[in-house]
């Protein structure tokens, strides 16, 4: 039952263009499956998936990353599930700092050119889905696939 | 913008990897200080990183980690004497908290030799 349960997408630097994409296409598969998504992100990396989905079809909240790291110390939100995207290692620390303040199943959704080398740099509990993709995201989405929500 | 860019600061590492942002501080303070992800210093800024996070203090001045995600991460320093003294108190609290728990009398594990045998447990 994921009925009424929240998931959090953490997006990094959005300069790897399958992020955008494998973030609404998460979102859409988790709202789907029943979660409250929120989508936290960079001002810039905000605005792109907010550009792409004018109505809000996929992506229905949205939120300043940092703002929301102050409010998950404050208590004020936590989540039941949380995805962080990276592909570089400002990326994995944004997604170790998630895991170490949130009650929050972790993800480590790592991908772009040095992908392997990434996720072997990742030493926090994290389910990690690794693939090498930069412009073509189908070996990302095939990897999202398998994950059991 | 957190207010930790509106004040008057020095950049010792710029765009470097967290891992070795923290072995400069650990290399160049007179203490150091770990604290978890999310620790809050000044008005609004929330510790970002791996644990354990080193903060450090050299002088009047308190070393610390500055992660922007497209930009990597910095090692900052600022002078505050009321941070410096706020580190040390909770470093104080830590191991009182430790005492009442008996913990450093009681513990007979021996200390993890890596990061992901402290995650194990």
């Amino acid at each position: 039952m994921t009925e009424g349960k929240k998931a959090l997408l953490v997006m990094g630097c959005p300069e790897v263009p399958v992020q955008t994409s494998m973030v609404i296409y998460l979102a859409h598969k988790l709202d789907k499956a029943g979660y409250d998504v929120t989508v936290a992100g960079t001002d810039a990396a905000v605005k792109l998936v907010k550009a792409a989905d004018p109505e809000n079809h996929y992506i229905k909240k949205t939120t300043d990353v940092d703002q929301l790291i102050g409010e998950i110390v404050e208590q004020k939100i936590d989540f039941d599930i949380c995805f962080a995207f990276m592909h570089s290692d400002a990326g994995m620390t944004y997604g170790a700092t998630f895991s170490a303040i949130s009650k929050a199943r972790p993800y480590a959704i790592v991908f772009g050119k040095n992908a392997e080398g990434l996720a072997a740099s990742i030493d926090y509990p994290a389910e990690k889905i690794v693939a090498k993709a930069t412009h073509n995201p189908n070996p990302l989405k095939n990897k999202i696939d398998k994950v059991i929500l | 913008m957190s207010c930790v860019e509106q004040m008057k600061y020095k950049l010792y590492l710029e765009r470097t990897s967290f891992k070795d942002a923290r072995e400069y501080i650990e290399k160049n303070s007179e203490e150091v200080y770990y604290v978890d992800p999310g620790y809050k210093i000044f008005k609004d800024y929330y510790i970002i990183g791996v644990p354990p996070v080193a903060m450090g203090v050299r002088g009047k001045e308190m070393l610390f980690t500055y992660v922007k995600p497209c930009h990597g991460t910095f090692v900052m320093g600022i002078d505050s004497e009321e941070e410096i003294a706020r580190l040390r108190e909770n470093e104080a609290q830590k191991i009182k908290k430790t005492l009442k728990k008996g913990g450093l009398k009681e513990k007979t594990e021996p200390a993890p030799s890596s990061f992901n045998e402290m995650w194990k447990k």
